[in-house]
């Protein structure tokens, strides 16, 4: 039977083309791989390979024909002792319709429902009411919650820069050398993108690594494998596999470290579906959401603050204390307005309602712990009760995890708001190394009980 | 600690019915990838599409030294590695023209396929990202105290990548059973190693981190499996890992819009007619009097038929539903590694 040969696609962006020049003639024999024709696509001109055997029977288009659509026929294969007179011409029906099906458009999506439910908060008691608790360090935490999973799993290890014989440059695995050994709390040469990926390769063959970044400035280096690799692979393998692992280290500021170890990532990580953020502020979030972390079938990052690392909070004293992902903690409730914050900027938003309290000012201080997920019907029902809202955070401004939570708010609250959504960030500045232009370029409990007095015209 | 250049060109012992084998094998890939260039001129295969049309040899000769439970991961020039582990033509076709059927439902693409059930581990995008996951799946094998072993395939090109080097110097301080497979076929897209590196020699790079290594006629599938026999036995005897450093070529451009004008047209046709690996198979079949012409003729025939029978599953597999656009992002539970 004959074959007609078609005009091809030879680029993603390919319409038509210029059939420059034939290099078969009527009657030739061809071979599977033989040159048929140079066609100028839109991007070069490109040769044009016979894809069957056969026998040049009749060509249609000529050569130098401008403008030649994508799979019309230029050309008539014909099979050994076929003659070209007995081969009406027609076009591929299937193809063009194939074609043609793929052109249509997508059916609209399904219109966003006017009517939304009303928000309710999902903040709720982590632990029940009467359970012992304990004083323990955030570092602390963060070391049981790791050693408690690592127990309880032999495929959890921690890998990562001075992790085990040095016991963690900011000791965060203190000691978890001598209970678990080199097999499974592993030092690595000082070599981010690739231990980066050993990890993820691991997390592909059924481990569950926890990468510590000794801080998550020196991840940027690893960036892609983060999220190309460990974020992406679940969707592109249609669910076949992906990267259950733990991303974790601090984030931040420290203190007089300057612009290369001090920038917050909150809002990178936050933007990328099929990663999960978590940045606890407290030792019992901390504990409870790093558990809930490493048990998560996906990569999840976890932005700890190094200053946060030595500050004490009480824990409950429970064997086995998980705290679900995209569940808001209020930490003080209040009328007047609604501060939201997470990680560090927790210190900002509770010193600033205590001396806001002192003047009356009774506000509701919202801890996000996960920003994706992200509670928004927590913030959103406090919202609608105080009608004002100040977000507060260490990041860059621009395009910041507050901007987010500020547009939410606009597009779902609109109608609640009796003053403006205020962001109060760290300034959109690299960080400065001396110490008066550091805590300038941080954001301060000032700027946030400014703010508040903006929203509340007190 | 690197070895001599092994002159792989004693023919070792093979049987009649695995040199049947790796015709058929390396005929598969190269008609389903003429397939695939003929469906993408059609506007049935979109955005980018690498072919490995000449560099079958590589993928056939290493399969044949592997074992049930070994790994592979390689870049996106990757139909070839998945049609010689086994997977399914019609997944992989249908992967290509964006369909249900295909291995990812449509959502990875040409460059982004994976089967847990062959231990295909992609299909990566990104040049040599594919390396240090590679020493990673290896990681986990020698963690869970198994001998399987990983092959991480490599370009030219991705062997200039600083993580490659990374992964190097793990590998070997873990002794992790990964073979490093570099298929230099001369070209990262249209630059030529000539002018991309000084020291042309990739298989010698291990040298500085204790790797051995050598370099293995990549169009002789027979030479490639018995390096790469060599160097599984390493793996699996806990030596850590090895550098294969395959010589090979691609005969058509870097992806489907490359009109390759960086190298002459004579250049291809040398390595065709006078280096092909399917031919050099199908002269020792016929001259050792192993298979008649009728006889490939059949196979021919068969293989024609398996990869238009792909072609076909893959038009009339139906696109996704809509609402897989939102399927797949995270998983509920973990998916349990196949043993």
């Amino acid at each position: 039977m004959a074959t007609e040969i078609l005009m091809p696609a030879l680029s993603p962006t390919m319409e038509e083309g210029t059939l420059a020049k034939w290099l078969v003639k009527e009657g030739d024999s061809v071979a599977s791989g033989d040159i048929l024709a140079e066609i100028e696509t839109d991007k070069a001109t490109m040769e044009f390979e016979a894809v069957d055997e056969g026998t040049i029977g009749k060509i249609i288009v000529a050569e130098g024909t401008e403008g030649v659509k994508v799979n019309s026929p230029i050309a008539l294969l014909l099979e050994d002792g076929e003659s070209a007179d007995a081969v009406t011409t027609t076009t591929e029906a299937t193809t063009q319709e194939a074609l043609e099906e793929a052109a249509t458009p997508a059916p609209a999506a399904a219109q966003v429902a006017s009517e939304e439910p009303t928000p309710v908060s999902k903040a709720s008691p982590d632990w029940p009411e009467g359970t012992e608790m304990i004083t323990q360090t955030v570092r602390e935490a963060i070391r049981d919650a790791m050693s408690e999973e690592m127990r309880a799993d032999d495929t959890v290890f921690v890998m990562g820069e001075e992790v085990a014989e040095y016991n963690g440059a900011y000791k965060v695995t203190q000691g978890m050398l001598d209970e678990f050994g080199s097999r499974r709390v592993i030092d690595t040469p000082i070599t981010e993108h690739g231990f980066t990926g050993i990890g993820v390769g691991a997390a592909f063959g059924g481990l569950k690594p926890i990468v510590e970044f000794m801080t998550f400035n020196f991840a940027m280096q690893a960036i892609d494998q983060i999220i190309n690799s460990a974020a992406k692979t679940l969707y592109m393998s249609g669910g076949q596999m992906g990267a259950p692992m733990v991303f974790r280290g601090p984030n931040g500021a420290a203190a007089r470290v300057g612009a290369q170890h001090s920038q917050d990532y909150a809002a990178w990580y936050a933007s990328i579906p099929g990663l999960k953020v978590v940045m606890p502020y407290s030792a019992a979030d901390a504990k409870g959401l790093m558990k809930t972390a490493i048990r998560d079938p996906n990569p999840v990052i976890v932005l700890e603050n190094e200053i946060l690392y030595g500050k004490s909070f009480e824990v409950p004293k429970l064997d086995d204390f998980t705290i679900p992902f995209g569940k808001a903690r209020i930490w003080r409730e209040g009328s007047d307005v609604t501060l939201v914050s997470w990680g560090i900027g927790m210190t900002y938003a509770l010193e600033a309602a205590e001396r806001l309290a002192a003047d009356g000012i009774e506000a509701e201080v919202i801890d996000l712990r996960t920003l994706r997920p992200v509670d928004y019907d927590t913030v959103l029902a406090s919202v609608m009760k105080t009608n004002r809202c100040v977000l507060v955070e260490e990041g860059f401004p621009v395009a910041s995890f507050s901007d987010h939570m500020a547009s939410t708010i606009m597009q779902r609250a609109f109608d609640y708001l009796d003053a403006p959504v205020v962001t109060c960030t760290g300034k959109d500045v690299p960080m400065p190394y001396a110490a008066n232009l550091e805590k300038l370029a941080l954001v301060t409990t000032d700027e946030v009980i400014e703010a508040v007095r903006k929203v509340t015209y007190k | 600690m690197a070895t001599r250049k092994a002159p792989a060109k004693a023919k070792p012992n093979v049987s009649k019915d695995d040199l049947l084998q790796y015709y058929r094998d390396m005929l598969l890939i190269r008609r389903f990838e003429e397939k695939a260039g003929q469906l993408y001129g059609m506007g049935l295969i979109g955005g980018f599409c690498h072919l490995y049309i000449g560099q079958e040899a590589v993928v056939v000769g290493l399969e044949a030294a592997a074992k049930e439970g070994d790994k592979r991961v390689t870049s996106y020039r990757d139909h070839g590695h998945m049609l010689a582990c086994g997977m399914d033509p019609n997944g992989v076709m249908a992967e290509l023209t964006g369909r249900e059927g295909g291995y990812s439902k449509g959502k990875g693409g040409s460059m982004h396929m994976f089967s847990k059930e062959k231990h295909f581990y992609g299909g990566h995008g990104i040049v040599a990202a594919q390396v240090p996951i590679g020493a990673g799946l290896a990681f986990a094998d020698k963690y869970k105290g198994n001998d399987n072993v990983t092959f991480a395939y490599f370009g030219d090109g991705a062997a200039n990548q600083g993580q490659v080097y990374e992964a190097y110097n793990m590998a070997e301080l873990w002794d992790l059973p990964v073979i490093f497979v570099i298929e230099n076929n001369q070209y990262a897209m249209g630059t030529s190693t000539q002018r991309s590196t000084k020291s042309p020699s990739y298989w010698e790079r291990g040298a500085a981190y204790g790797i051995p290594g050598e370099e293995v006629d990549g169009m002789d599938v027979l030479a490639v499996k018995a390096a790469g026999e060599k160097a599984v036995a390493h793996c699996r005897a806990g030596k850590g890992p090895y550098i294969l450093e395959i010589k090979t070529y691609r005969y058509r451009g870097h992806s489907m819009s490359d009109p390759a004008k960086y190298r002459t047209r004579d250049e291809v046709q040398k390595m065709r007619e006078e280096r092909d690996a399917i031919e050099m198979v199908r002269q020792m079949l016929l001259t050792g009097e192993h298979a008649s012409e009728d006889d490939l003729k059949a196979i021919d025939k068969d293989i024609k038929n398996i990869v238009n029978a792909s072609a076909e599953f893959a038009k009339e597999s139906p696109e996704p539903a809509l609402e897989e656009l939102w399927t797949d992002i995270y998983a509920d539970e973990i998916p349990q590694e196949a043993v």
